[in-house]
């Protein structure tokens, strides 16, 4: 930790302790919930209410607002879980594992959440439930990746170690993500090509769009809400015997 | 706005108002089940440590 000055390294240690986290998380929570209402009621109501219907897919196209903020989180989360399982490898900071394990569930929902609105969007628009294409595959492989993460680190019982093995795998799995999210263009596909993430104009009318983003912010502040609560549960299992849980029984 | 016409999302009410089901249902129970976990946890260990002094 040469390249860091003193001051930070020994904030950052302490940010990283556990009761102090603990903690934190607990004054963090409230107000992160209050933000996620704040852009879940108005994207929904923007979405299902206020912009008008598609002039090709009539309304059918509302599932737009969870089936893409699901799908830009799955890869989001699996990036997140990847460079956290590999700072956790290198540094052996027991809080970097400990935000690996935990999106893992995060993450596998919100791939879920993807393959199955996408399979409700594509059944009246495509006529199909499913197509074996790139995106659609590839997206079902992401869902597996999460799956084995979940698996493997519960298989191991020394939770160390379980991290470890973890990171390697999430590490490895991240060639998917540019598969993904290149697949639409490398392949032909019927899935859409990008109509929002693109260099130029996005292909989107703005009363479309606008939900759009306020559902991508809701279901970012969901993630921190669910990874925070996922990451306080692990804290706890894993410290179970550390003067700071006793503490903290004691106080309550 | 009208409800009847709200509800019945033009003809796709079935599609739209199942993925939205499942979405929340999916989000909502990966959420409580955490919470629910941690909170038996430390009921657990609070038992725990009152026997034990």
């Amino acid at each position: 930790m040469f390249l860091i000055p003193d001051s930070i390294g020994r904030w950052f240690h302490r940010m990283a302790s556990p009761p102090h986290f603990y903690a934190l998380t607990e004054q963090l929570l409230p107000w992160l919930t209050a933000l996620f209402w704040l852009f879940l009621l108005p994207g929904l109501y923007g979405g299902l209410v206020l912009a008008p219907p598609d002039y090709q897919q009539g309304d059918s196209y509302r599932i737009i607002y969870i089936h893409v903020p699901s799908a830009w989180m799955s890869l989001f989360v699996y990036v997140l879980m990847a460079v956290s399982g590999a700072i956790g490898l290198v540094w052996r900071i027991k809080l970097a594992e400990i935000v690996c394990i935990s999106s893992a569930p995060v993450g596998a929902s919100f791939t879920f959440i993807a393959l199955v609105t996408g399979s409700l969007w594509g059944k009246p628009m495509w006529g199909t439930w499913w197509v074996w294409d790139a995106r659609l595959t590839s997206e079902l492989i992401l869902l597996f990746l999460y799956l084995g993460v979940i698996g493997l680190y519960s298989a191991i019982d020394d939770k160390r170690a379980a991290a470890k093995a973890v990171a390697i795998l999430a590490l490895v799995g991240v060639v998917n993500i540019p598969i993904i999210h290149y697949s639409v263009e490398w392949w032909n596909t019927l899935h859409q090509g990008p109509t929002v993430t693109k260099l130029d104009k996005p292909s989107i009318h703005i009363s479309m769009l606008v939900p759009l983003l306020l559902m991508a912010a809701a279901f970012k502040l969901y993630y921190l809400i669910a990874l925070l609560q996922r990451a306080r549960l692990e804290l706890l299992q894993r410290e179970r015997n550390a003067q700071w849980v006793k503490t903290l029984l004691k106080d309550n | 706005m009208d409800l009847q016409n709200f509800f019945a999302m033009g003809g796709y009410a079935f599609y739209v108002w199942t993925a939205y089901a499942i979405c929340f249902i999916v989000l909502a129970v990966n959420l409580m089940l955490p919470i629910v976990r941690r909170k038996k946890l430390l009921r657990e260990l609070a038992l725990k440590q009152k026997r034990l002094g």
